[in-house]
C-alpha cells in the first residue's frame, strides 16, 4: 500500500534517468543511513568492531568483484590477492611517507590494486569463463608468493607480518591498538559510502553499459564501436582498485596486523561466493551477500543464548555451519540470481498488493 | 567518384560502399569467391541465394568481422585497410544478427543507449560523479533515444530486460539499437526470419521509413523473395559463393541462372 509510485510522474529525462525514481526508495535509504551513522551511539563494541566493521569491508570488495565478474562478465579468483596489493601498498607507503595523512595512503594504495590488476587483466582480451578464472589464479598464487618472500614488503620484520603503526587524523588516533572503534566505523562507513555512491553512478552510465554489453554478447558490442580490451582492462582496474581499499582497510581499521595467509585463495572464494549468492550485476547483491555469509553465522552463533537454551559451545559452532549451510543452498534454489532479485520480486509484490499481479 | 562496375542505374546517388573481387576461405572452404558488387547512397540492397551462398559471410567482410583474402572495399571513396569491427562501427557501418544478438540482461532502454556508446565520450571522472557534463550528456542522448523508440512504437517495453521479450519485439529493440548508431549504412541479416505475416509487414513498414527518414543505407539480407522484391531497389544474388546476378528486382525474377540456382536444374 505504502510503496507505490503512483502520482509520482517524471517530467524530465534527468529525474527519469535517477538511479533511485521512486520516492519511498529514496525515503528508505535516507533511514538506513541514518541508522549507520547512529549505530555506534548503542555503545556496542562488538557490533561496531567485530560485526558492522568487517561486513562493511568485505561488502567494499565484493562490491570490487561484482563489478568484473557480475557486471562484466570476466570471472576472477584473485580478489584475495588484489586486496594483499591495497594493503601491502598502503603498509610501505605509510612507512616510507609517514607524515602524509592515512586516508590519502588508503586511497592511493588503491591504484597500486588498479595497476597490478590492470596487469593481471591482459589475458581477458583472449581468454574467457573458467579459463580466465586460472589464469587470474595465477595472480592470487603469484601475488601469495611475493607477500612471503619479497621481505621488502614488510620491511624486513622477523615475523613476515605487518604491523599497523598508530597514525591520527586531526590529533585523532585512527589506526594502531589505541584507535577507538567507533572512529574506525566512521572511516570505513564513509569509504563504502562514497564507494558504492561512486560504483552505482558508474554501472548506470555509459561505462555500466559498455560493461554489461560486453558481458552478454560482445561481439554486438564490438560492432557498437566498443573496444573490447581497454573496456575490459578499466573493469579490471576499478575491481581492482575496490579490491585494494577494502585491502587497504582491512588491515589497517580492522585486524591492525596481518599475515600473507590473510589474502590467501580462501579470502577470493569467500568474496566470490558472497556475490554469488548475493546476485550477480547487482550493488545490493554484495551488501546482502556479505551480510549472508558474514553475519548469519554471528548471529546464529548467539542465538541459542538469547533464546535461553544451554547448548555446548561446540555444538552450537557445529548447528552454526550447518544452518548458514542450509541456508545458502536454500536461498540458491529459491532464486539462483541470487538474494538481490529476491529482494526486487518481493518490491515488485509490494508494489500491485494486494493484488498477484 | 568511381561510377558503378556493373547493375543498372536504378537508384540515383553515388556509391557508398563498392566490394571488388573479394574472395574469402577458411582452410579449403571457399565461402566466397571473386564477388563484386556496390551499394549505392541512399539505396535498398538486397543480398540473396541459397543456404549457404555465402551471405552473411559477404556482411561479415563488409563489417569487418572477416578479412579476406584477396581483393579490396572501398567505403565512402576509401579503400579500406584491414580493420576490426569497432572501426567499421565508427565509420558508420551499423548490423543486426541473423539470430538476435540483443544484450540480454539490459532492458530495452539501455539495449538501445549502448547503441549510443560511440556518440557519448564524457571522461570517467564525470561518470564517477554522474553529475554536470556526464548528466546532461546521458539526458541528450536519453531524448535521441526517446525518438527511436517512439519511431519504433516500443514505448511500453522499454524497462523490461530484453530476454523476456518476445522474439517479434526482440528484432525491433535490435533495429532500434542499430539505428541509435545513426549509421550511414544499416545492415540486416534476416530482419524478418521466423515472423509471422503481420511482423513482416510492421518491419517492411519499419525498414523503409529508416530508408525514407534518415535517408539511410540498408543492405539486407532475406529468403522471403515477396518481401525482397518488393522493398529492395537493386539485388544481388549469390550462390556457392559467387555472383550469379545482379539487378533490378524485375530483372532477378526473370534470371535463368537465379532460377535455376532456386530451383535446380534437370539433369
Amino acid at each position: 500500500m505504502l510503496y507505490r509510485e503512483a502520482g509520482q510522474f517524471k517530467t524530465d529525462y534527468a529525474s527519469d534517468q535517477a538511479i533511485f525514481p521512486i520516492l519511498q526508495d529514496r525515503i528508505g535509504l535516507a533511514v538506513i543511513l541514518a541508522v549507520a551513522i547512529l549505530l555506534p551511539f548503542a555503545n556496542n563494541d562488538f557490533l561496531t568492531n567485530a560485526v558492522m566493521i568487517p561486513f562493511m569491508i568485505f561488502t567494499l570488495a565484493a562490491i570490487g568483484l561484482n563489478l568484473l565478474t557480475g557486471y562484466t562478465g570476466l570471472l576472477s579468483l584473485g580478489t584475495g590477492a588484489f586486496m594483499g596489493v591495497g594493503a601491502y601498498a598502503c603498509y610501505k607507503l605509510t612507512s616510507i611517507f609517514p607524515n602524509v595523512n592515512i586516508l590519502i595512503w588508503v586511497l592511493c594504495s588503491g591504484f597500486f590494486a588498479a595497476a597490478v590488476g590492470t596487469v593481471f587483466g591482459l589475458p581477458s582480451l583472449r581468454i574467457k569463463g573458467f579459463y580466465l578464472a586460472i589464469a587470474t589464479l595465477a595472480a592470487q598464487f603469484f601475488l601469495e608468493w611475493c607477500f612471503i618472500r619479497v621481505s621488502w614488503l614488510y620491511n624486513y620484520n622477523i615475523s613476515g607480518a605487518i604491523e599497523v603503526p598508530q597514525r591520527t587524523l586531526f590529533g585523532i588516533i585512527v589506526t594502531g591498538p589505541r584507535a577507538t572503534a567507533e572512529t574506525r566505523y566512521y572511516i570505513v562507513l564513509g569509504f563504502l559510502v562514497l564507494m558504492t555512491w561512486a560504483a552505482s553512478n558508474v554501472v548506470h552510465g555509459r561505462i555500466g553499459r559498455s560493461w554489461m554489453a560486453v558481458r552478454d554478447m560482445d561481439i554486438a558490442a564490438e560492432l557498437m564501436g566498443i573496444r573490447l580490451l581497454p573496456t575490459k582492462l578499466l573493469a579490471f582496474a576499478v575491481s581492482s582498485f575496490y579490491c585494494g581499499v577494502a585491502g587497504a582497510l582491512m588491515v589497517f581499521l580492522w585486524y591492525g596486523g596481518a599475515e600473507p595467509t590473510v589474502f590467501n585463495i580462501n579470502q577470493s572464494f569467500t568474496i566470490l561466493f558472497m556475490i554469488i549468492i548475493g546476485g550477480l550485476g547487482s550493488l545490493l547483491g554484495a551488501y546482502l551477500g556479505a551480510a549472508l555469509i558474514f553475519i548469519l553465522p554471528i548471529v546464529l552463533r548467539f542465538a541459542p543464548e538469547v533464546l535461553g537454551l544451554h547448548i555446548h559451545a561446540a555444538t552450537v559452532e557445529h548447528i552454526t555451519y550447518i544452518t548458514t549451510g542450509v541456508l545458502i543452498i536454500f536461498f540458491l534454489i529459491a532464486e539462483p540470481a541470487g538474494l538481490a532479485r529476491l529482494w526486487q520480486v518481493g518490491k515488485q509484490k509490494l508494489r500491485v498488493w494486494p493484488f498477484p499481479y | 567518384m568511381r561510377a558503378p562496375t556493373n547493375g543498372p542505374d536504378v537508384a540515383a546517388g553515388d556509391v557508398l560502399l563498392a566490394v571488388e573481387n573479394v574472395s574469402l576461405s577458411f582452410g579449403g572452404v571457399r565461402a566466397v569467391s571473386d564477388v563484386s558488387f556496390d551499394i549505392r547512397k541512399g539505396e535498398i540492397r538486397a543480398i540473396i541465394g541459397p543456404n549457404g551462398a555465402g551471405k552473411t559471410s559477404m556482411l561479415n567482410v563488409i563489417n569487418g568481422f572477416y578479412h579476406p583474402q584477396e581483393g579490396r572495399i572501398t567505403f565512402k571513396g576509401q579503400t579500406r585497410p584491414k580493420m576490426r569491427p569497432y572501426e567499421a562501427a565508427d565509420g558508420g557501418i551499423a548490423r543486426t544478427f541473423q539470430n538476435v544478438a540483443l544484450f540480454r540482461g539490459m532492458t530495452a532502454l539501455d539495449n538501445i543507449m549502448a547503441g549510443r556508446s560511440l556518440k557519448m565520450n564524457k571522461s570517467f571522472f564525470w561518470q564517477l560523479l554522474r553529475y554536470g557534463p556526464a548528466m546532461q550528456e546521458e539526458v541528450e542522448h536519453r531524448a535521441r533515444v526517446e525518438e527511436i523508440i517512439d519511431f519504433l512504437k516500443i514505448q511500453e517495453i522499454r524497462r523490461i530486460p530484453v530476454g523476456r521479450l518476445p522474439y517479434g519485439l526482440q528484432k525491433r529493440v535490435e533495429l532500434g539499437r542499430a539505428l541509435a548508431m545513426e549509421p550511414e549504412l544499416l545492415l540486416l541479416d534476416e530482419p524478418m526470419a521466423g515472423m509471422n505475416l503481420e511482423e513482416k509487414e510492421d518491419m517492411s513498414r519499419f525498414i523503409l521509413d529508416v530508408n525514407d527518414h534518415y535517408g539511410t543505407t540498408i543492405a539486407l539480407i532475406e529468403h522471403d523473395m515477396g518481401v525482397v522484391m518488393d522493398l529492395s531497389d537493386r539485388v544481388v544474388v549469390l550462390d556457392h559463393g559467387e555472383k550469379i546476378a545482379d539487378g533490378t528486382p524485375d530483372e532477378i525474377k526473370s534470371n535463368q541462372a537465379v532460377i535455376d540456382a532456386y530451383l535446380g536444374v534437370a539433369h
